[in-house]
């Protein structure tokens, strides 16, 4: 219990730290946001001032003390209120978010998991048969696990869209057949053509470092001595490769998609521009290209919880899935 | 596992022959990373003006032009040598500056301990669960940030967490050593034993984690100057994409102008990678091939 508990505070602090930072970066620096919006749609005439302290109700802009100010945004927070996109002038950052959201998490969600069932299982038979052509596969895939990934997007786009003409070359679905999301089978199949590039790019830069992360641990886990005794026994090589060795070396690979999970809202910013999904990433580019402050800080906690969402969710696993971390925590 | 059992009988000579010749992915890694070190010094110097336009534009390969040239007609080859010194600059620095801060706050926190040991550990663990890349881009955005220095300050901030925490960790066991705690009772000043004592010890770990932040910040840079948001400063492999995107060399099919950057960073990260497997293996022994056979 106790290590639930300091594990609990720790992730308030840092949740506490990623909140204040959002805070602090841009009033410390930048311009107010009823300026950038007033910039955006007149440059004529000086706005009349009741206009103007229309927009800084709105925005929540005030000359009050910072504290007062803090306060304010922490009770926001609370209740959902991220404030108002200045693009999207007047919907709500919320809404925004919710809009680029499903599209990330699911596009990435599933092709992480592809990535990681099959980096996992790959590395697991190369650390088991080391020595053989599937573990000399592994150098060859550095060479893949160090291309950037949006370049080798660039690539796959370039052979497989743009010269052989098998998969669409933009967006999440078919923009001139459908004027939006909607709940139909004709739609789900857009939208699936049009994810498959992206996810084979997330799949292909990724699976790489899996599968070398897998393979070393189960060259470690092989030298335990509980793998020789189990060998000694004479049990099947199956039995001792999947019940013995590669359960417990995949321990950290479990931490690790955990903590991916996290990474799913933001991981792939880059790879949403190139194909112009319009996910998470691309909302945030977006954002930044437009100064678009609220949306960027929106998008930027979101982000920062769900990393610290994951992480906490991984720490407390762990301590069920692996004893011996309760025991250093207690120790 | 009877290769096993028989290793111990092996001459001892031999054992340790096989352990001080450098592996073949050590000399592999080296070799790639000398290369693009020379690239970066003399390339630039060799092949002119990168930003020089001329009415040769959109041409694919040439004999005047290796790597054709680009939209405005500039040498995708003189651009390529240029990014490479750009690119793996801002690599060095961020290695520089990530490998400072985390031997500052992991090594010396985890020797002092106290207080100051579990501040230093509670902030580099809030660093490590924060967003990297998003974080680099607000800051670079809200900081309007220009120049090299910075680019690689800022992406540094989120580079020396991780580092920080392997070398506390390694730190908390080296400072109750034998030879450490007799250095003390010897009456060595504080810094010495870390300089003298620890830091010699971990020198593996931090050549690691060097090469490591080097290969990060070049890939984060890149990743930055593509979406467009590293100041404007195009010289690296990612502002050669950036440039090559805009100007739409996809449908126009031209290859010349982005497949080389990303290929150059790739085999640049191959072979940092190859350094690091290799220490890898020299500090984790059961990795080594050697004693597997």
């Amino acid at each position: 219990m106790r290590f639930v508990l300091r594990k609990l505070g720790f992730y308030a602090i840092a949740a506490w730290a990623a909140i204040t930072l959002n805070f602090f970066i841009p009033r410390l620096i930048k311009g107010n946001p009823v300026d950038l919006f007033l910039s955006r749609v007149q440059a004529t005439s000086p706005p009349p001032p009741e206009y103007r302290r229309a927009l800084e109700l709105q925005f929540g802009v005030s000359d009050d003390p910072l504290w007062v100010q803090y306060f304010g945004y922490l009770k926001n927070l609370a209740h959902g209120n991220f404030g108002l996109s200045i693009t999207n002038y007047p919907v709500p950052v919320s809404t925004v978010i919710a809009q680029a959201l499903p599209w990330t998490l699911v596009l990435v969600g599933v092709s992480l998991t592809i990535t990681v069932v099959l980096g996992v299982g790959l590395g697991a038979l190369a650390g088991w048969k080391r020595g053989t052509w599937i573990d000399g596969l592994i150098p060859s895939t550095t060479f893949l696990a160090a291309i950037p990934y949006f370049w080798l997007a660039l690539i796959l786009l370039f052979l497989l869209g743009s010269t052989l003409g098998w998969f669409p070359l933009n967006f999440g679905y078919d923009v001139a057949n459908f004027t939006g999301p909607e709940a139909s089978g004709a739609f789900l199949g857009s939208a699936i053509y049009h994810g498959t590039l992206p996810a084979l790019t997330i799949v292909l830069s990724g699976v790489a470092g899996w599968m070398l992360g897998m393979r070393n641990m189960m060259v470690s886990t092989m030298a335990e001595d509980y793998v020789v005794m189990a060998e000694a026994k004479g049990l099947s090589p199956r039995r001792v490769m999947l019940s013995y060795a590669a359960r417990n070396a995949v321990l950290p690979s479990v931490a690790g998609f955990a903590i991916s999970l996290g990474f799913v809202v933001s991981g792939q910013i880059a790879t949403e521009i190139v194909f112009n999904y319009p996910g998470i990433g691309f909302a945030l580019i977006q954002a930044v290209n437009s100064a678009d402050y609220p949306l960027m800080q929106g998008i930027f906690l979101i982000i920062s919880l769900a990393v610290l969402g994951a992480n906490l969710l991984v720490d407390l696993v762990y301590g069920v899935i692996d004893p011996r971390t309760r025991q250093e925590a207690r120790a | 596992m009877t290769a096993v059992l028989a290793t111990p009988t092996a001459p001892v000579t031999d054992v340790r022959r096989t352990r001080r010749r450098p592996s073949g992915k050590l000399l592999a890694g080296l070799g790639i990373a000398a290369v693009f070190f020379v690239i970066a010094v003399v390339g630039p110097l060799l092949t002119g003006d990168p930003e020089a336009l001329s009415y040769d534009q959109l041409q694919s390969p040439s004999g005047a032009h290796w790597l054709g040239t680009t939209n405005t007609g500039q040498d995708v080859l003189a651009q390529l040598m240029s990014a490479t010194r750009g690119s793996l600059t801002i690599g060095v620095l961020v290695g520089v500056f990530a490998t400072a801060v985390s031997l500052l706050i992991g090594v010396v926190g985890g020797y002092l301990g106290g207080w100051l040991d579990e501040s230093f550990s509670l902030l580099s663990n809030v660093f490590l669960v924060l967003p990297g890349l998003p974080l680099v881009i607000l800051i670079t955005d809200y900081t309007q940030t220009k120049g090299i220095m910075m680019i690689a300050a800022i992406i540094s901030v989120t580079a020396w967490a991780g580092p920080a925490r392997v070398l506390r960790a390694q730190t908390l066991s080296l400072r109750n050593r034998d030879y450490v705690d007799a250095a003390r009772v010897a009456g060595e000043p504080g810094w010495r034993i870390v300089v003298f004592e620890i830091l010699p010890n971990l020198a593996p770990i931090v050549a690691a984690q060097f090469v490591f932040a080097v290969l990060g910040g070049v890939l984060i840079e890149v990743g930055l100057a593509f979406l467009g948001l590293a100041g404007g400063a195009s010289g690296s492999w990612g502002g050669m994409l950036y440039y090559a995107l805009s100007a739409s060399a996809l449908p126009r099919g031209a290859w010349w102008w982005f497949v080389p950057p990303g290929l150059f960073c790739a085999l640049l990260g191959t072979g940092l990678s190859l350094i690091n497997f290799a220490i890898d293996e020299r500090v984790n022994p059961r990795l080594r091939k050697e004693t597997a056979q």
